[in-house]
């Protein structure tokens, strides 16, 4: 076992010390060979307990979106000799809180529980990754609770958006494919199709486990075999292509009778191991990462009250990377928000930023970390997030550092490589006008 | 930035509009190691965390809560959690939209947002600023009986954003170039949350026909043609009227014990005058005596929903004998898939993907007992409103077991753990249930309270509160083929000329 003492101490670079916190991660190994990383905290009697699987909704075949999500939403509507009344009657009855979702690149597990029901949590889990019954009544049932929902997000124009403009950057990959399907395809899915996807993609060499609260790794140890020893050794092997972002310079108009448009733009952005990674996070955070110090926000809600959210974020996914970014505005002045938009983008591609930004945006990003710490669940979701990304068990320790590093010039770099009005791609759903 | 859980405030309809719209926000960015995705939407209307269902909001007697007041009538309670150096401090006005005159429907959510343009020391959006560069995210949201102002800090910043709390109760000082384009951020709110949402339009027209005289008649953004009209001058005299330390809750949660907290609260808070409040009217209902049913089509529809409200007493007002009751209540109806309405009609009968029951006591007026059910493909709306109604009678006719109200309080206890481990959890309720007029020591008790609760008492419960007459029913259904758009788009005022001249 090897056990590392990391301090946050993320204030530092303020110039004043925060109270420093120690986590104290632990690299654990079952005896029947699961790894996890464990943060203990015996503050309350809560277990939490995060896992991906790497994989996800990019290997659906292209006639069966939305196979991945289908699957993880069975996985707890039955298993072993539970039928899917059962087994989520012993979840509610013990407020055993188990959440499956799936990405393009990754299925994630978020388990939740009271210490003293850890063995029946842990052993639930276990049940459902390796003997998922796919009862046939569960199987329409959830079926049609997708069908409903895929109904239901065409009610929302920033759901709309964000399907189209995948569909506009990935033509022909998986990424262009949405997660959750479409409703010809969610029809079309098949037992066997759920039972083969769940048997060649859930398996121990996809698996990234993060443990933190109430328990010990003696006690973590057997909890772990009995949640994961029994799934195959191998998955199926993962083989999704890199992608370039396409669709340059395109903007498509969805028209539908909605009152305020919504827009949504995207262009290639950088992936989470791009050494260019945190120059882009301090650039996005000034652009429009940062709420309402964000030059998006200013420019857009502040100045001009043309939206109430606007936003730019990052989406770095395993094959691509994006910078993306949305304004939603009444129909007659979205051609002026994403006049603004556009402006703000050259603004920064040309200028970079002020000292004063870069160092604001310091400030916040180092200062503000220690809040992602505040819950047994949101540590086991960051320590999850870490290892996923290959940050290395002492990136608590070094990702002030990581930040402070980022310069004027750097972040003037990344700007100018990232931020190209000509190919940006534009979606914008509502009924606006002058488009 | 914002609490785990977005939650409605007054009834199902909004937690659907809430799960279609505001979840796909984040846009699927992955966690905020890379603080990717951060979501800026400051004055969130119904933004609350842990009223998500009963359980969460009042998880009680195991949080570690002190309590002080201070001379000039500003509440405090600290809430201590050491699990790291970071804190949630909350403040809550006891001034929500049902404190409105007439004619300024939206008005306390209009304030809310312009206590972020500027006091007399401190420049317009500087307080969030301040807030960022010291590492803290903060937000504010309003309801019907109260408006808040949150930060999430490291504890040692705690003092800077006390400081600037007390500044802008005292001293906000608004200009009209400020507010301005505000008042337009406002009505693109409106825009986004009812406007572009059918079933935010369905539960503004609910609520309407539910309160036939609380002033919950109106809704919290506003009509929109009284939302228009407001002037910086409204908001000047309603935010003088209304924010003052004897009209304040001010909750501190996280690593904070009441010995730290104290001298900090009384150095900025407590040179603070006291002002002398209105009263805070609370019409009564009228008894109810019919039942009310609206359909609302809208061309934006393609899963339609049904949804029912029956008028219900709150810890304040009405028969709050019953408030614990009908938690249970709900619990055993509709708050997860081992619940009645899920094993009858989505797991046995096959009417419906998904279904809900949900109670709020915590309101200073009359409340709502609600019920949401979104329909399987091809389903008849009616058929599974008929379904609901069955198994509503069935209840109110034979009542519920005592297994059931058992497995109910069993799981509520539970939930209690959870609630202690969030750092916002503590704040948010304390905040929520004082601002209604409640004690610390109602919150810390509630797990007794819920205990103690019976099979007899809950289906008197039942009995007093599902009855038809008090009930209003809402389907959302698509455009009927060939038939125009609702009307409600046409008629804006122009916008003022805005910043026309881009860089």
């Amino acid at each position: 076992m090897k056990a590392w003492a990391i301090l946050v101490s993320a204030g530092l670079s303020l110039g004043a010390v925060l109270p420093a916190r120690a986590v104290a991660i632990q690299q654990i190994t079952s005896p029947g060979g699961i790894s996890a990383w464990l943060v203990e905290d015996h503050t309350n009697p809560i277990i939490a307990m995060s896992v991906s699987i790497s994989g996800g909704a990019a290997l659906d075949p292209p006639d069966k979106t939305g196979l991945a999500n289908l699957v993880t939403d069975l996985l707890d509507e039955g298993a072993g000799d539970l039928d899917s009344q059962a087994y989520q009657g012993k979840l509610n009855d013990l407020s055993i809180g188990l959440d499956f979702s799936v990405g393009h690149d990754s299925m994630v597990i978020g388990l939740k529980t009271l210490a003293e029901n850890r063995e029946t949590a842990f052993g639930l889990l276990g049940l459902a990754l390796a003997k998922p019954r796919f009862d046939p009544d569960a199987i329409d049932r959830v079926r049609s609770q997708e069908l409903s929902a895929l109904a239901q997000e065409l009610a929302s124009p920033r759901s709309i958006a964000a399907r189209a403009l995948a569909a506009l950057l990935f033509p022909g990959h998986a990424y262009g494919r949405p997660a959750d399907g479409d409703p010809e395809s969610v029809k079309s899915i098949t037992r066997d199709d759920l039972v083969m996807w769940a048997g060649h993609h859930i398996g121990r060499d996809a698996l990234v486990v993060s443990v933190v609260g109430d328990v010990t790794p003696d006690q973590l140890k057997p909890l772990l075999d009995a949640a994961f020893a029994g799934l195959p050794q191998h998955v199926d092997p993962i083989d999704i292509p890199d992608v370039a972002p396409q669709g340059a310079g395109k903007v498509d108009v969805i028209r539908k009778p909605f009152a305020q448009s919504v827009a949504a733009i995207a262009e290639a952005g950088v992936k989470r191991a791009d050494p260019d990674w945190y120059a882009a996070y301090v650039m996005n955070y000034v652009l429009g990462g940062g709420g309402f110090s964000s030059r998006l926000m200013t420019e857009v809600r502040v100045k001009r009250g043309l939206a109430y959210d606007t936003e730019s974020f990052l989406v770095p996914r395993d094959h691509a990377g994006l910078i993306e970014a949305s304004v939603a505005t009444r129909n007659d002045r979205v051609v002026d928000s994403l006049a603004v938009v556009k402006q703000e983008w050259v603004r920064l591609a040309e200028n970079g930023v002020t000292k004063a930004e870069l160092s604001s945006a310091k400030k916040y990003l180092n200062g503000s970390f220690p809040l992602e710490l505040s819950s047994t669940e949101a540590l086991a979701g960051l320590l999850n997030v870490i290892q996923r990304d290959h940050l290395g068990i002492d990136y608590l320790e070094r990702r002030h550092k990581l930040i402070d590093g980022v310069t004027v010039a750097d972040v003037r770099r990344v700007a100018r490589r990232l931020l190209r009005v000509a190919d940006m791609t534009t979606v914008v759903v509502g009924d606006p006008r002058g488009m | 930035m914002l609490p785990e859980c977005w939650a409605r405030f007054v009834s199902s309809v909004r937690i659907a509009a809430t799960r279609a719209d505001l979840y796909k926000d984040a846009g699927g960015a992955p966690p905020s190691v890379t603080g990717i995705s951060m979501t800026a939407s400051r004055a969130a209307l119904i933004a609350i965390c842990l009223v998500l269902t009963p359980v969460a909001s009042a998880s009680a007697q195991m949080f570690d809560a002190q309590s002080f007041t201070l001379a000039n009538g500003l509440q405090v309670v600290a809430v201590t959690n050491h699990r790291a150096p970071v804190v949630n401090s909350i403040v809550y006005y006891k001034v929500g939209s049902a404190d409105e005159e007439p004619g300024k429907s939206g008005l306390a959510h209009m304030v809310e947002h312009m206590m972020f343009k500027g006091t007399k020391t401190v420049a317009p959006g500087m307080f969030s600023r301040l807030v960022a560069d010291n590492g803290g995210n903060d937000d504010a949201f309003t309801t019907y009986d109260y408006t808040a102002f949150y930060q999430n800090i490291a504890v040692d910043r705690l003092p800077e954003v006390l400081r600037l709390e007390a500044d802008r109760m005292i001293n906000l000082a608004p200009r009209e170039k400020d507010f301005t384009p505000e008042h337009q951020v406002v009505l693109e709110e409106l825009r986004m949350r009812i406007e572009n949402s059918p079933a935010g339009k369905l539960n503004e027209q609910m609520n309407a026909a539910l309160y036939l005289n609380a002033p919950y008649h109106h809704p919290v953004i506003g009509w929109r043609s009284e939302v228009e009209q407001f002037t910086l001058a409204d908001v000047v005299a309603f935010q003088h009227r209304w924010y003052a330390p004897n009209n304040a809750v001010l909750v501190v949660s996280g690593d904070i014990t009441a010995d730290r907290l104290k001298p900090l609260v009384e150095k900025y808070f407590g040179p603070l005058p006291r002002r002398k409040l209105p009263v805070r009217l609370r019409t009564d209902e009228p008894p109810p005596l019919a039942a009310r049913s609206l359909v609302l089509r809208d061309p934006n529809v393609h899963q339609p929903s049904w949804n029912r409200l029956y008028l219900a007493p709150s810890y304040a007002k009405g028969d709050s004998k019953y408030a614990y009751a009908l938690q249970v209540l709900a619990e055993v109806l509709g708050a997860d898939s081992s619940s009645r309405l899920y094993r009858h009609l989505v797991v046995e009968q096959k009417l419906a993907s998904e279904i809900w029951a949900g109670y709020e006591p915590e309101s200073l007026g009359m409340t709502s007992f609600d019920f949401y059910a979104s329909p399987n493909p091809g389903v008849d709306l009616d058929k599974l409103g008929a379904a609901i109604d069955a198994e509503i009678h069935d209840v109110v006719d034979k009542g519920v077991t005592s297994e059931e109200i058992e497995r109910a309080k069993t799981k509520m206890r539970a939930e209690v753990a959870y609630a202690r481990d969030s750092l916002q959890s503590g704040a948010f309720t304390f905040g929520t249930a004082l601002a209604v007029g409640r004690t610390v020591a109602d919150v810390q008790d509630w797990p007794q309270r819920v205990a103690a609760v019976t099979p007899d008492i809950v289906n008197e419960a039942a009995r007093a509160v599902l009855r038809e007459q008090a009930s209003v029913t809402g389907t959302l259904l698509p455009t009927r083929p060939g038939e125009e758009p609702a009307a409600g788009q046409g008629g804006e005022q122009p916008i003022p000329e805005l910043g026309k001249s881009l860089r």
